[in-house]
């Protein structure tokens, strides 16, 4: 009885070192930027793509003060209510003093420069699969950007979702690089997957989740619960929209529906945002949505 | 086309002036005839935009009495929030088919300004429907945008 208690205890330590590892931060080493000098101006298009601005500027920006990336916007979850972090390049409040690296590591890996993880409404299991260079460029734009004063605020969340480390446990399930459309796709819509599965982050909304936050890849942009609590987020594959490659392309530009309503919630960001994007992107991702696995729901 | 475009815009500026005498004569509408009256007339503002979207687009050709007659009808609708439309208690909670958020009667001031600007772009659109279709695109972006303004605020997502 004795022995098998300890033998019990010891897989318990074994178990629980085992978990501990997995729940490491995973970064990416140095070598992955070997070689790579940013270009802000390109990296002004990779801010627009990933729309950091979206959740980043204050609460009450406006197209002027978007570029003020003092955070304060809050999210409310089934987890908590997160608030935004002040991502300027303030170099106390902000991230003026962050290297090329340490930004790679947070947006691509959810992983601080203190090597804490990050919480996933910060959508880094969408800009996993951005390219490095892109955020290396990002990185260079977002030092272009003014310096705000504003401090961070604290989250509020309740245990155990306040204990980083359980991130860990959340990156295992639902962290990967994996393409999500794995049919065969030709170079337009290869584009189109690389803007709405990575830095574009269409499924963060677009896609239901599960109980645990992650998503539920199998009904991929197939619609999904508003997390504000306001009704629901429409299904964009063609199980449900009909709109031709065209119409999509001009509401990602306009906001205009075929019908000629305008796009509105948060929606209006993205439209803002893929505004500023060539063209040939917008085409590529209305290409892209055509090619998805159809979800009828 | 486009007799059918004057057509599409005269019966618009003729439900409209009924909507307004109606809602004169009925200064407390019933929040469910609220809802129905507002969502007709934001259906119009869309049939008049898609007038002036389409030639912007180059979906259909430009025609200056066309884009006229959709401006002015778009002006004469474009004052949405008078109070009997949106009467207390015809939100999205209350009232099921509604998509007019709660937050509408918290910030009536903020919701007001944006129906006037609205109204301040649909000027401007009438000002530029006649002078050709560069005008008319250039009009475009600000009207369009002063709709989703409001919708980003204050419609909530189906
Ligand atoms: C959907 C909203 C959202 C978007 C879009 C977003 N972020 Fe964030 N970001 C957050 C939240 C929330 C946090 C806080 C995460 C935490 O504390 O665990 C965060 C944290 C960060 C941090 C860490 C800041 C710190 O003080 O530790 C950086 C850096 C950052 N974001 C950069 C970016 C960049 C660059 C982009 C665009 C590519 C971006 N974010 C897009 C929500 C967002
Ligand atoms: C001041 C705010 C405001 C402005 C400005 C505004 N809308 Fe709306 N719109 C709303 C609200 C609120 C609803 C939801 C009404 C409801 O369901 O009760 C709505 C609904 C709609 C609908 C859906 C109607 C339906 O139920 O079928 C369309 C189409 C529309 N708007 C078009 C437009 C267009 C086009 C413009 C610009 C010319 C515009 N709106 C300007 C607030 C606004
Ligand atoms: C922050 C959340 C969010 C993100 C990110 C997002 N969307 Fe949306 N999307 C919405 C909401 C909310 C609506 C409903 C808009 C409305 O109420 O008019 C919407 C509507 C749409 C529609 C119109 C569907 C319809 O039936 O009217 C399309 C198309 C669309 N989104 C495509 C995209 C694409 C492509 C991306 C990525 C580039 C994207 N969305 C990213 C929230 C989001």
């Amino acid at each position: 009885m004795g022995k098998l208690l300890t033998s019990l205890g010891a897989l318990a330590l074994v178990g629980l070192g085992t978990a501990w590892m997995l729940t490491e931060p995973d970064p990416l080493p140095a070598s992955s930027i070997d070689g790579l000098i940013g270009d802000p101006e390109r990296g002004a298009l990779v801010f627009a793509a990933g729309g950091c601005a979206s959740c980043h500027a204050a609460p009450e920006a406006d197209d002027q003060t978007a570029s003020h990336l003092g955070g304060g916007r809050r999210f409310e979850t089934q987890f908590g209510t997160f608030i935004a972090p002040n991502i300027s390049s303030d170099p106390v409040h902000g991230i003026g003093n962050w290297s090329d690296l340490e930004i790679v590591n947070a947006v691509m890996r959810g992983v601080s420069p203190e090597g804490a993880h990050y919480y996933p409404a910060f959508p880094y299991s969408s800009y996993i699969r951005a390219d490095v260079a892109d955020i290396v460029d990002l990185a260079a734009y977002l030092r272009t950007l003014p310096a705000v004063a504003t401090p961070s605020l604290d989250h509020e969340v309740g245990f155990p979702f306040n204990i980083r480390r359980s991130l860990g446990g959340w990156k295992l399930l639902f962290l990967n690089e994996d393409w999500i459309v794995q049919t065969e796709l030709d170079a337009q819509e290869t584009r189109g997957s690389e803007l709405v599965e990575g830095l574009a982050h269409c499924g963060e909304c677009h896609t239901p989740r599960n109980i645990l936050g992650g998503s539920n890849t199998s009904a991929w942009l197939g619609g999904a619960a508003n997390p504000s609590g306001d009704g629901t987020i429409p299904n964009i594959t063609s199980g449900k929209l009909d709109w031709s490659a065209e119409d999509i392309a001009i509401y990602l530009e306009s906001g205009f529906t075929p019908s000629f309503d305008t796009a509105g919630g948060e929606m209006v960001h993205v439209v803002r945002n893929m505004a500023k994007l060539p063209q040939s992107d917008r085409d590529a991702i209305a290409a892209y949505l055509k090619a998805v696995p159809p979800v009828t729901q | 086309m486009t007799k059918f475009f004057k057509t599409l815009a005269i019966s618009t500026a003729l439900l409209a002036a009924s909507g307004a005498v109606f809602a004169e004569s009925h200064a407390a509408m019933s929040p469910e005839d609220a809802v129905a009256a507002r969502q007709t007339h934001m259906k119009l503002l869309g049939q008049n935009m898609g007038v002036l979207g389409g030639m912007a687009q180059g979906k259909m050709d430009y025609d200056a009495a066309a884009a006229q007659a959709a401006a002015d009808a778009l002006v004469e609708n474009a004052m949405i929030a008078d109070m009997a439309k949106f009467p207390e208690g015809s939100d999205s909670d209350s009232i099921a088919t509604s998509r007019a958020l709660p937050a509408i009667w918290t910030n009536f001031d903020d919701f007001t300004a944006k129906a006037e600007a609205c109204t301040v772009a649909a000027t401007g659109m009438q000002a530029a429907a006649g002078q050709g279709l560069e005008a008319v695109q250039a009009a475009m972006g600000a009207l369009g945008g002063s709709c989703g303004s409001c919708h980003e605020t204050y419609r909530k997502p189906k």
